[in-house]
């Protein structure tokens, strides 16, 4: 199902009508409670407790939920038999932030995150062919292996990358969010970080100027209580990131809820779009594998912790779980989709492997735009530019 | 007589789509270097005399008559006003470059004229506004980032090395930037060291950015008018202490080739290279040089990334000696890699070592003499050129 067909189906189902009585009149539509209740800052009424989806939606959430496990999975067997080198950072644990803020986006607002994008790259129609295309360097990638996995863009989507250095995505993402003020679009930015990043001075920044101007932008802090190896209570005196600025609202949700992170992203975009200005979401979320491929993830936590999680609040399984109760797929059905998903991803990956490195000439190109008739082997010119007779 | 040249200019976005006469702009270049390919000796001398650059005599290509007198930030203004009537995606945003009409009124009226969101009062984070103005121009929009000075700018470097100097390459060409950063820099008048800070040096070797410096109304305006219509992230430098030059310049629209170097006075005896206010400072030694008998060439360099080696080796070829006079310090400048670069590709038509006067190694300290001392002046080039000429270096 495509993408527009899951939008329109959602905007017949619920376009105009208050939350509640939703459920009563789509007689396909399915209610998903949210458990977690929202914390709010600055405001008066957060995002509804409760989220109409369907099956379709749902069955949609679960694949690319799954895949994206899948596709970080086979990412580090990847890395492990070093056709990935670098850097690796992997999304396993967090799929529902991204998963949950793509079902209240759509591919015309702009978002912007940090290095641990595989997920974010898929989540804004990427593939996984080219993802583990960059990730091993092969021209097919989607920065033609320029790039590597902290690299990941996807321009036709709005997907702006894809960023190695921490907090810059604060002032980018403000300046997405002042282009579509600019040119008036009806369309959010949304940024997003980490608990890591959230002390920066950037940040700061980028929130006094996006409130200031009342540019339409989503701040998410995708908070999994780890700057790689510290954690967030040994780094920020104010251990959540919602509410530290005194002028901007702040949302404090379930990051391993997809339906949690549905409802506020909407609030929130419905908020900026009403010329509120910005707000802040902050997801509390989990990764199982330790920052990158280089952090086993065990010296700063406990096992038991990651165990813990894993069983109790796992995204993958929550879902599957209400998939389960509300009749929308059996358990062997489960096992057909997760079959045919982890194919599709091993294959994807094969592919990837057999794919060709770039060429030389590779090197020079995309240095400058249309190369200006520029060669860029140091400062030389290189080029003929007269004849003489 | 002037040969037949064809000069395309190579840079497709700066030059291609304006009207203005190549033939004033390129082939003056060429036509005094008519000594190309044999010794003209009896033509320069003659030029030797007419081309004594006099104060305000400079290279816009306009009679007494056409043409109007202009000031450099003016003549900024002024392309930067042409060119955001002509494009509504372009807008500027910096410190107090709306309301108070910026602190070296380059952007004195635009506000008014086109209102507070395209002239854009930022406050004072130059990490964060250069990384709105780079993030705004991945989605098309042509900003025009200024820092108030350019030392503030190294607040802002990540932004101007891994975001915007990187992405066109990390993306795989699936992203332009056409960000133009541009602000005072160079030393000036006993401003202190964090206020005298020459960018150039630190900026050179970030891979995706160009560099050009003005020097005159006539090429501020040119590259101003030029950066905001290339697609890459261009750095325009300009100098605190030459705001208030005067000159003339056409009244017809131009616009100027970023990557071309100016010859601003043919020679034959020597080859001087500078950039910015240094250029002034050569001319002045010039005239000094010229009536003791000798007869330099001056190429204002103008494009600090990439180099103009075509305009440089050519004059190199026939000079066979070179002096790079610049502001910047001595460790890691802009003259160490133009050396770098001479030597790599001109060593054959060398005589002696390519020279180089630059600043010394200090922060620029307060006291007028000092601060005197740190820069080059223009005694110091009328003692180098003679010592090269008379062979005794």
């Amino acid at each position: 199902m495509t993408r527009s067909t899951v939008g329109s189906l959602a905007r017949r189902l619920f376009a105009s009508q208050p939350r509640q009585a939703a459920a009563a009149q789509a007689p396909d539509a399915i209610n998903v409670e949210i458990p977690v209740p929202f914390q709010l800052h600055l405001l008066q009424e957060g995002p509804a407790r409760e989220s109409v989806t369907s099956r379709e939606e749902l069955v949609k959430m679960y694949r690319d939920m799954f895949r994206i496990r899948r596709m970080e999975i086979t990412a580090d067997k990847l890395f492990k038999s070093q056709l990935v080198r670098g850097f690796c950072h992997l999304y396993d644990g967090q799929e529902a932030v991204t998963i949950g803020m793509e079902a209240a986006l759509t591919y015309e607002d702009t978002v912007i995150t940090a290095y641990r994008d595989h997920a974010t790259f898929l989540g804004r129609g990427g593939t996984v062919h080219e993802c583990f295309a960059e990730l091993m360097g092969r021209s097919t990638g989607c920065a033609r292996g320029k790039g590597g996995s902290m690299h990941l863009y996807k321009p036709s989507n709005n997907f702006y990358g894809g960023w190695g250095i921490v907090g810059t995505t604060g002032p980018l993402g403000a300046g997405l969010a002042f282009a579509n003020k600019y040119e008036k679009k009806n369309n959010v930015a949304m940024a997003i970080y980490g608990d890591g990043a959230g002390n920066q001075g950037q940040l700061f920044e980028a929130k006094n100027m996006a409130g200031l101007w009342d540019l339409p932008l989503i701040f998410l802090v995708e908070n999994n209580h780890y700057g790689m190896g510290t954690a967030e209570w040994r780094a920020s005196k104010k251990t959540t990131f919602y509410d530290r600025v005194s002028y901007i609202p702040g949302i404090k949700v379930d990051g391993m809820d997809a339906f949690a992170v549905k409802e506020a992203t909407r609030f929130a975009k419905e908020h900026c779009l009403s010329g509120k200005g910005p707000i802040v979401l902050e997801a509390d979320t989990y990764r199982y594998h330790g920052h990158s491929m280089s952090d086993p993830g065990s010296t700063y936590r406990t096992r038991n912790e990651i165990q813990g999680v894993r069983q109790e609040r796992d995204p993958i399984e929550r879902i599957k779980k209400l998939m389960i109760k509300e009749n929308v797929m059996r358990e062997e059905e489960f096992k057909a989709v997760d079959k045919e998903i982890k194919q599709e991803v091993d294959d994807a990956a094969a592919k990837a492997k057999d794919d060709p490195n770039p060429g030389e000439e590779e090197l020079f190109m995309n240095i400058y735009k249309n190369d200006s008739g520029l060669k860029t082997y140091g400062c030389d010119r290189n080029m003929v530019r007269v004849q003489l007779p | 007589m002037a040969q037949k040249v064809l000069v395309p200019c190579s840079s497709s976005s700066s030059c291609g789509n304006v009207q203005f006469s190549p033939s004033r702009v390129h082939t003056q270049a060429i036509a005094f270097g008519g000594g190309l390919s044999q010794s003209s000796s009896r033509k320069n001398k003659s030029l030797a005399l007419k081309a004594v650059a006099a104060k305000g005599e400079t290279s816009a290509p306009v009679t007494a008559k056409s043409g109007h007198e202009i000031l450099l930030f003016d003549a900024l203004r002024e392309g930067l006003e042409e060119e955001m009537a002509r494009d509504p995606t372009v807008c500027v945003m910096g410190e107090d470059v709306g309301h108070y009409g910026g602190s070296y009124k380059v952007t004195k009226g635009l506000a008014e004229k086109f209102g507070d969101l395209r002239v854009l009062d930022t406050p004072i984070c130059e990490n964060s506004f250069t990384g709105m103005g780079i993030g705004a121009a991945m989605t098309g929009l042509r900003t025009v980032v200024e820092g108030m000075n350019m030392g503030f700018l190294l607040l802002a470097y990540n932004q101007i090395s891994n975001n915007a100097g990187m992405l066109h390459y990390t993306s795989g060409g699936q992203f332009k930037i056409p960000v133009v950063i541009r602000g005072p820099g160079g030393v000036g008048k006993q401003l202190g060291a964090e206020h005298s800070q020459r960018l150039e040096s630190y900026f050179q070797s970030v891979p995706g950015l160009q560099m050009v410096a003005c020097s005159t109304p006539y090429n501020a305006k040119g590259l101003m008018k030029a950066a905001i219509r290339s697609d890459n992230p261009v750095i325009l430098y300009e100098h605190v202490l030459l705001y208030n030059l005067k000159e003339r310049i056409p009244d017809e629209e131009y616009v100027l080739c970023l990557e071309e170097a100016e010859l601003v006075r043919p020679g034959k005896d020597i080859t001087i290279l500078t950039y910015s206010r240094m250029r002034h400072f050569v001319l002045q030694a010039a005239k000094t040089l010229v009536e003791r008998g000798y007869d330099p060439e001056i190429i204002d360099i103008r494009s600090l990334k990439p180099f103009d080696l075509f305009t440089i080796g050519n004059s190199i070829k026939k000079t066979h000696k070179v002096l790079i006079v610049e502001e910047c310090m001595r460790t890691g400048g802009i003259g160490a890699s133009l050396r770098a670069a001479i030597v790599d590709n001109f060593w054959d038509f060398l005589d002696g070592r390519p020279e180089c006067l630059s600043s010394q190694d200090v922060p620029t300290p307060y006291a007028a003499t000092l601060e005197d001392a740190t820069v080059v002046q223009p005694a110091q080039i009328i003692v180098k050129v003679e010592q090269m000429l008379q062979g005794l270096i």
